[in-house]
């Protein structure tokens, strides 16, 4: 499995919710496979996709919000598990798709790769909701399972991007659609 | 009133319905307050950077953020300033102690301290001083400035507010 059949996956099951998707390749994959008003696509500060899909869940708390980061972004950004554990938000999902590659510059190996296991840091982090992911088929019975609460997924996949179009908004009309769609 | 009761009130009656915060030995007293009064959302972070992403979501859900912080944090924030809250026009207000100015008595505060303005300015963000109580109401004039703009601005608390060097 790569990065591009997991968020097929994730989106085959989405529905009301909202999704902030991390930097670069993710976010293109994700539009080319079901865009929508309530994707939140980052085209910089990579890094933040956990903390915007946080501050979304603070201000929208009826609403559910699924973030999908990577195993690099996340490495850059450990603080957010420690913020998002213990403010525990119900209503906040984390997926990382872990493919232990840097992908979208070129497939140059993350530690996750060797020793470094981001569940463990996660429970550490305080996250009582965690859950690895082997096998594709898996992806939407678990995620249709979790229901309410703070949840951490990590998604086991191999390095590699789909060969996909550029996303066709600019960013204040990524913002715009997106607040519109979120604002009732 | 005191000059941590007077911030308060002030951000209190400004649009600023959430507080994300990093400790400053200048901002104790703020911090304590909010704290204290329990009124306003308030969030400790772990890092400036990571204020700023929470603070972008919680504006695109309909919040009005700020980011209470010290001046030094503007180093660790700078790609985000630049890559999301400005690239996407995003209003967030940084409350900053300003270390490193005059009156400093570490030296490791003040290379950052003495970059802060020229900072600032060369990241485009319109600045606030407020140095004495009668100019703390240029944080509501921040707030509706930054909103009405859609960009971030800042506002320095410099040292002298809180009394004599």
């Amino acid at each position: 499995m790569k990065r591009f059949d997991a968020i097929k996956r994730i989106t085959e099951l989405i529905d009301n919710e909202i999704l902030v998707c991390n930097i670069g390749a993710p976010s293109r994959e994700l539009f080319n496979i079901k865009d929508r008003d309530r994707n939140f696509y980052m085209l910089g500060s990579m890094g933040l996709a956990s903390s915007i899909a946080f501050g979304i869940a603070i201000a929208k708390p009826d609403r559910n919000v699924w973030c999908i980061e990577g195993d690099g972004a996340l490495l850059m950004n450990l603080g957010s598990l420690s913020t998002v554990a213990n403010n525990q938000p119900d209503n906040f999902t984390l997926i990382v798709i872990d493919n232990g590659a840097y992908g979208s510059t070129g497939n140059q190996k993350t530690y996750t790769s060797q020793k470094t296991k981001l569940e463990t840091i996660a429970e550490g982090a305080g996250f009582e909701s965690i859950t690895v992911i082997n096998n594709e088929d898996d992806i939407i019975l678990i995620l249709k399972k979790l229901g309410k609460g703070c949840h951490f997924v990590k998604i086991n996949t191999s390095p590699g991007n789909a060969q996909v179009e550029n996303i066709q908004f600019n960013p204040e009309e990524i913002k715009e659609r997106f607040m519109k769609s979120i604002s009732n | 009133m005191n000059v941590d009761l007077l911030l308060y009130k002030t951000i209190k009656n400004s649009k600023i319905d959430l507080i994300l915060s990093l400790p400053c030995i200048m901002l104790k007293g703020l911090l304590q307050v909010i704290e204290e009064k329990n009124e306003i959302d308030h969030i400790s972070i772990t890092r400036e950077e990571e204020g700023i992403g929470i603070a972008a979501g919680a504006y695109l859900g309909g919040k009005v953020p700020a980011i209470v912080m010290q001046n030094s944090g503007l180093g660790n924030s700078v790609n985000a300033i630049k890559s999301l809250l400005q690239l996407y026009r995003i209003p967030v207000i940084f409350i900053m102690s300003h270390r490193g100015g005059e009156g400093e008595k570490i030296l490791a505060q003040i290379p950052m301290g003495k970059l802060t303005p020229d900072l600032l300015d060369l990241l485009k963000i319109e600045t606030f001083i407020v140095d004495s109580e009668r100019n703390i109401k240029h944080i509501q004039t921040a707030v509706e400035q930054s909103l009405s703009s859609g960009i971030p601005t800042g506002i320095l608390l410099k040292k002298k507010l809180w009394g004599s060097l």
